[in-house]
């Protein structure tokens, strides 16, 4: 209960002081924060928030400690955690550590006993902004100083860094299709609901050529999640393009979406304070139904362009703010969308888009 | 599907009195999904029952049936609306579900052309029958326990053998799991399941596999007519399998489930709702969870709305009720708006950033002889909830919020040190389990046995130790010395004030002044939102805290308080609910802001859309006065909320904080016998000859000059708690020595009985120069029944112009003697013609919404406006509906406690009531009771 001092910095001056946990240190990055009330550990891995703070809006994280299993990713790439309530006590029979001692094991700073909902209604009102969480530094200006340090998010690659350096497979080699997964970022939920269907997968690093990935002669490719703006990921959406001419089906999911838009030159911009959290309402154009997603983006595709795009069609909605979750294009076998239908964290209810997937990939 | 306009006139039916498992949640429900319908234009009528309700007023429904709720009532509602299209049968509990079953197997919804909507009739025949609902669940691939339905005494055993103990007993169609329970040996076995043949209307039980101990959630979900669906809230029980979900301590959201389990069991609770029937509406979905998180049962499924959904809108924010009456005629979910941001699409997941945690309330005091212990069939009279930012805060306000003389979780010089009793409460759960978990942690019982015997998840009693912990370290701070960050930690951790005071040995008012003066640690109020803060939102409901930024702005326009009347309980239930809810949309009227604090989530009276500002607080002092010094509001009502309310009247007027209406002075009066007495004897109204002791030996003595039989009765007690008849020394003596012990330091009063008399009572409004007598009602049986037991008519049947001009004048003598601004009501008791008054409370009491509905005026709207001083007495055009007799009709849960004789006395034992109109004297209805009127005086 004794924990040592913390101070958070926000770039726009504002300061809260709170409690250390996990490593003793300083972290920048920058800031969002994820409605979600379980999975902590998945978001915590997914590499889709590298170099991002969280700051949890649930009060209570901990409680349940950390499992091998719900990891989306090798180890947490998050640059910080800002929660309300931290326990370092958790009663989950098969956890085999503590959150304290996992973020302690992976350099991960993180910030308690903070006013998280004034937080959030700052970053509400403020937009998106860099962060800094610090143990160590006492002084105002020397976090400040740190602080200037932390990249902008805008203009940021980050898919190459995150990426696997080899490709690798995943799956069952006799499984009836084989896809190619270009990785900038990729969850590891992803692998398991494709190879759960009947798909072998080869997962290859961002920068790899088109004629690299051809030479396994896969089925169809899946454009991965991941950190960063796209904006400024033309290696990406070039090899999309000519992924396109192959006229193989493709799927792709949020960074992957997004990348897929560029390549049909619709262009992508950041929001205000994005989307994060499982509660996603998104309505499905075509079957009419609407479904609960999981979400985790800073950048969205711009719904005007599409409208006036001859290639792509809008396929999903979100309820709340009607902005662009899912599109296809018109005359080729791709589609994608900007939500997580592996949803690890999050309600199951879009699955069936993997489905659909071997569908298109079947026919 | 856009909305069905086929639908112009829609029937709602209500859940009828209030008994334990059924209380005033539905009177929510109800009154939301009218509203929710009116606003599409639809024509709604009404029937329910109970006339304490705000669902059964002009203002919620077009046209109200106050009628038993039988076939008959629903064919002459029909009659009289031949329009009636559709009958949403689903807002009123298991009574309302039950009439439209029997409606529709009598054909009596086709032949009228009446559609039902919201339900589906094989869905509750499925969740009923137990049988049914495993076969479903078999072939769903859900898992349930192991067990079948025995229909005979020798199956049962049969089926017994094959599964083994511990195994569980559960009569098919019962109300909150009346006449079932566990049976951990063959020892105990036969009489209970003869119990539970017995207890079954179709004479089935089923026989299953225990699982007590294991994890319990509960999910609401909403689904709509092309299978959209949600899950609004995830809601965990403290309490582990075992103890009925509605006896239980339960949190939201649920606090020790992983994503990976959580959404297992979300995947389990879509299936089987979609598994169940098509239908648009709520549902409520149960399952356990074993201890390794391995094995998820599907243990029951309720589709419809329920207590649980009631309180999933309250600590969410989104109205369940209000929705699915729109999913019921037609809408989709994601054609709807969340009505709390007014923006974003109701088609979502509340994502809340507090802890809410609900504690029931029982009243066992009131059923002597019960048996205490909790198991599946429900016992609780009534619930709090809590809000906080954390766990144990939330804990902590509950426990402010219950009544029961506590401060908090302990830490008030009220816990037990006796080993045996608290490992026996331990095993045993009962009202003060929870208590006795942190006495258990004091007196040094380790961790393993605590939880070994409670089977409570261990970061759930780690919470609890660590408070245990934290009493420590405060307790070795003065005053003078605590440091600023652990009054802030004990703060937010939610301990009273009187707690810290307790434990560093000073005046509460000491700890106030230090943490919020000289330290600046105040309260910060924050909004229930639905969406942790993501969206900006418009609703106008609060919970305290000790973080950073207050939400809750005051305004500068003129506002008053109104304080609600806590957790249901007999003698003060939802009838204290109505007053203050027509309170606080008569200050509206007048131009006042309003600003509601209450604590009971079942009510209406904490439904946001009520009040223009609702504060979700304890009950409690500190949570009162921190509240009144940020909304500085002109003055606080107090005599709507019954005695929860009432008793902090001294408080207030200490501090000097207005009270509206009749002044605490006069409160106080009417409650001091002595000044009373003197008070009527200066006014020339006769009284019964009485005294007061303060020990058994000024009992002896007094009761010479009295003369038995005498009525024995403490002050400032609710529902005339402790109160008994004796007829010599020896029960004299027992009776005062245990209302001592109950009510240490209590002022005892003895009256002398007046044996035979006739009682009855009147209300009336008083501006302080005049009195209107809204209604003078006549009980039915003799004195000696408390008035809540009472059947009582209005108006009275067969007293005498002589008397009835008695009872006119002695209450307007007191009205006036009292300076009353406000309601007041007067008992009094009739012997040869003459009139004596036995007491006068000058406050709402339980018959004024009552006497509202019988006489179809807004009685309360006016009192409030009185007491408002914006208007008198005579600015009102009185204009009673008098045709024949109404009866108010006592309801009492005896069938839950088998070991309890319905003995009446003078101490409350109902739950609620129901109103009856006859014509004349010579209805059936009324000769009967009338004859049976002697049957249960018994003490």
């Amino acid at each position: 209960m004794n924990r040592k001092k913390a101070t958070l910095l926000l770039a726009d001056g504002t300061v809260f002081h709170g409690t250390l946990v996990g490593k003793d240190g300083t972290n920048g990055g920058e800031i969002c924060f994820n409605t979600g009330m379980t999975g902590y550990q998945e978001i915590y891995t997914d590499p889709s928030y590298t170099g991002q703070i969280i700051v949890n809006t649930t009060p209570h994280i901990g409680n349940y400690g950390v499992i091998d299993e719900d990891s989306e990713s090798s180890h947490p790439l998050i640059a910080g955690i800002v929660v309300n309530d931290f326990s370092d006590v958790y009663s989950r029979m098969d956890s085999t550590q503590s959150l304290q001692s996992y973020l302690e094991e992976h350099g991960v700073t993180g910030i308690a006993d903070i006013d998280t909902r004034m937080l959030v209604r700052h970053i509400r009102s403020k937009g998106a902004m860099n962060a800094i969480i610090s143990s160590t530094i006492d002084t105002i200006e020397e976090l400040q100083s740190e602080l200037d340090k932390v990249p902008d998010m805008n203009g940021l690659e980050l898919s190459s860094q995150v990426s696997t350096k080899e490709s690798y497979y995943f799956g069952d080699e006799n499984a009836p299709i084989k896809v190619a997964c270009v990785d900038y970022g990729i969850k590891r939920n992803i692998l398991r609901c494709l190879s759960e269907r009947g798909i072998y997968c080869k997962v290859f690093p961002a920068k790899t050529s088109l004629s690299e990935m051809e030479a396994w002669n896969p089925d169809a490719y899946f454009l991965s999640n991941g950190p960063g703006d796209p904006a400024v990921m033309d290696y990406a959406v070039d090899t999309i393009k000519e992924i396109l001419n192959l006229n193989k089906p493709l799927f792709g999911i949020c960074l992957g979406h997004q990348l897929l838009a560029r390549a049909c030159n619709v262009s992508t911009y950041k929001m205000h304070h994005g989307h994060r959290g499982l509660n996603h309402p998104i309505k499905n154009l075509i079957s009419g139904k609407s479904e609960i997603t999981s979400q985790n983006h800073g950048f969205s595709v711009t719904k005007e362009d599409i409208e006036k795009s001859e290639e792509v069609d809008i396929t999903h909605i979100h309820l709340n703010d009607g902005t662009v979750a899912g599109i296809k294009l018109k005359n080729k076998p791709a589609f994608s969308v900007q939500y997580h239908p592996e949803s690890s964290p999050g309600p199951h209810d879009s699955r069936y888009l993997f489905d659909q997937f071997i569908q298109l990939i079947q026919n | 599907m856009p909305k069905d306009s086929s639908i112009k006139h829609v029937l709602i039916i209500g859940s009828g009195p209030i008994v334990i498992g059924q209380a005033c949640e539905f009177d929510y429900a109800g009154s939301q999904a009218a509203r929710s319908l009116r606003e599409e234009g639809i024509i709604v009528t009404l029937i329910n029952s109970n006339p304490a309700t705000i669902m059964t007023d002009p203002v919620t429904a077009d046209n109200v049936y106050l009628l038993p709720l039988e076939k008959k009532s629903i064919i002459k509602i029909l009659k009289d609306h031949p329009d009636i299209d559709c009958v949403l049968p689903t807002m009123g509990g298991q009574t309302a579900l039950n009439l439209a079953i029997d409606c529709d197997k009598a054909g009596i919804w086709e032949k009228f052309g009446t559609r039902m909507i919201g339900v589906d009739i094989d869905a509750i025949e499925t969740a009923e029958n137990r049988e049914k609902f495993k076969a479903l669940m078999e072939k769903l691939d859900v898992s349930v326990c192991k067990g079948r339905t025995a229909t005979s005494f020798l199956m049962g055993k049969e089926i017994a053998q094959e599964i083994g103990f511990p195994l569980v007993i559960r009569p098919s169609y019962t109300l909150g799991g009346t006449g079932g329970g566990f049976v951990d040996s063959p020892d105990n076995f036969e009489k209970a399941l003869m119990a539970g043949l017995q207890a079954s209307p179709t004479h089935e039980v089923l026989i299953e596999q225990s699982i007590m101990g294991w994890k319990e959630y509960e999910l609401e979900v909403l689904r709509d007519t092309i299978g959209n669906m949600v899950v609004i809230c995830s809601i965990e029980n403290f309490d582990p399998m075992g103890v009925h979900t509605g006896d239980s301590i339960t949190v939201a959201p649920a606090m020790t489930l992983p994503d990976t389990v959580y959404q297992w069991m979300r995947n389990l609770a879509i299936k089987m709702m979609n598994g169940i029937g098509n239908f648009a509406g709520g549902c409520n979905v149960q399952f356990a969870v074993s201890p390794d998180n391995k094995t998820i049962i599907g243990v029951e499924i309720n589709p419809r709305v329920s207590r649980s959904s009631a309180l999933a809108s309250k600590a969410t924010g989104y109205p369940i009720a209000k929705v699915a009456a729109k999913l019921a005629i037609g809408y989709n979910l994601d054609e709807l708006k969340n009505s709390i941001t007014g923006s974003t699409s109701a088609f979502f997941e509340p994502a809340i950033d507090y802890v809410i945690v609900k504690i029931p309330r029982w009243n066992f005091d009131k059923f002597k002889g019960s048996d205490r212990k909790l198991g599946l069939s429900m016992k609780s009279v009534g619930e709090v909830m809590g809000i906080g930012r954390n766990f144990q805060e939330a804990l902590q306000k509950a426990c402010q919020s219950l009544e029961i003389k506590r401060n908090g979780l302990g830490a008030d010089g009220k816990e037990i040190r006796n080993q045996d009793e608290i490992l026996y409460s331990l095993a045993n759960p009962s009202w003060n389990r929870l208590f006795h978990i942190y006495d258990a942690f004091k007196l040094g019982i380790s961790f393993r046995t605590i939880q070994d015997l409670t089977k409570i998840d261990k970061w759930f009693l780690k919470q609890i130790e660590e408070l245990v912990h934290l009493d420590i370290k405060i307790g070795t701070y003065t005053l003078e010395n605590i440091p600023y960050d652990l009054m802030k930690i004990a703060k937010q951790k939610g301990y009273a004030d009187r707690q810290i005071a307790h434990l560093i040995g000073c005046l509460e008012s000491e700890v106030f002044q230090k943490r919020r003066d000289e330290m600046g640690i105040r309260r910060v109020y924050k909004l229930v939102d639905t969406c942790a803060a993501e969206f900006e939102a418009q609703t106008p409901y609060y919970y305290s805290s000790f973080g950073d930024e207050n939400e809750s702005i005051a305004s500068d326009r003129k506002k008053v308080v109104v304080l609600g009347s806590g957790p249901n309980r007999v003698g003060q239930g939802i009838e204290f609910d109505y007053s203050c809810v027509h309170g606080v949309l008569a200050a509206k009227e007048c131009g006042y802001e309003t600003i509601m604090i209450n604590c009971n989530p079942e009510t209406v009276s904490t439904d946001f859309d009520i009040a223009d500002k609702l504060y979700f607080e304890p009950v409690f002092w500190e949570h009162i006065y921190e509240i009144i010094l940020h909304e500085n509001p002109i003055g606080v009502i107090v005599q709507l909320g019954g005695q929860t309310a009432l008793k902090l009247a001294e408080k207030l007027d200490k501090y000097n904080i207005p009270i509206i209406g009749t002044s605490f002075r006069a409160l106080d009066l009417a409650e001091d016998r002595g000044s009373f007495s003197t008070l009527l004897k200066d006014n020339n109204v006769p009284y019964p000859e009485f005294g007061t002791i303060h020990n058994t030996d000024e009992a002896l003595e007094l009761c010479k000059r009295l003369g038995f039989p005498l009525l024995v009765r403490p002050s400032y007690v609710l529902g005339g708690q402790g109160m008994k008849i004796v007829i010599n020394e020896k029960e004299l003596e027992e009776h005062v020595v245990n209302v001592l012990r109950d009510i240490p330091n209590n002022e005892i009063l003895l009256d002398h009985f007046l044996e035979g008399a006739i009682e009855a009572e009147a209300d009336a409004i008083c501006d302080g120069e005049n009195v209107y007598i809204i209604g003078i009602m006549q009980h039915i049986e003799p004195a000696g029944i408390h008035s809540g037991d009472s059947y009582a008519v209005l108006p009275p049947y067969n007293l005498g112009d002589l008397v009835i001009r008695q009872i006119e004048t002695y209450t307007e003598r007191i009205a006036l003697a009292l300076e009353t601004k406000g309601l007041i009501n007067i008992q009094f008791a009739i012997k040869n013609d003459k009139v004596y008054v036995i007491e006068a409370n000058p406050r709402a009491s339980r018959t004024v919404p009552f006497i509202c509905k019988a006489y179809a005026e807004p009685y309360v709207n006016y009192a409030t406006k009185v007491m408002l001083g914006e208007k008198k007495v005579t600015d009102f055009n009185f204009n009673p509906v008098k045709k024949g007799y109404a009866i108010k009709e006592p309801v009492f849960s005896f069938h839950k406690f088998p070991n309890v004789n319905k003995e009446l006395g003078p101490e409350m034992k109902s739950t609620g009531e129901a109103i009856y109109f006859i014509d004349d004297l010579m209805d059936d209805y009324f000769l009967k009771i009338y004859s049976e009127r002697n049957i249960y005086l018994s003490k």
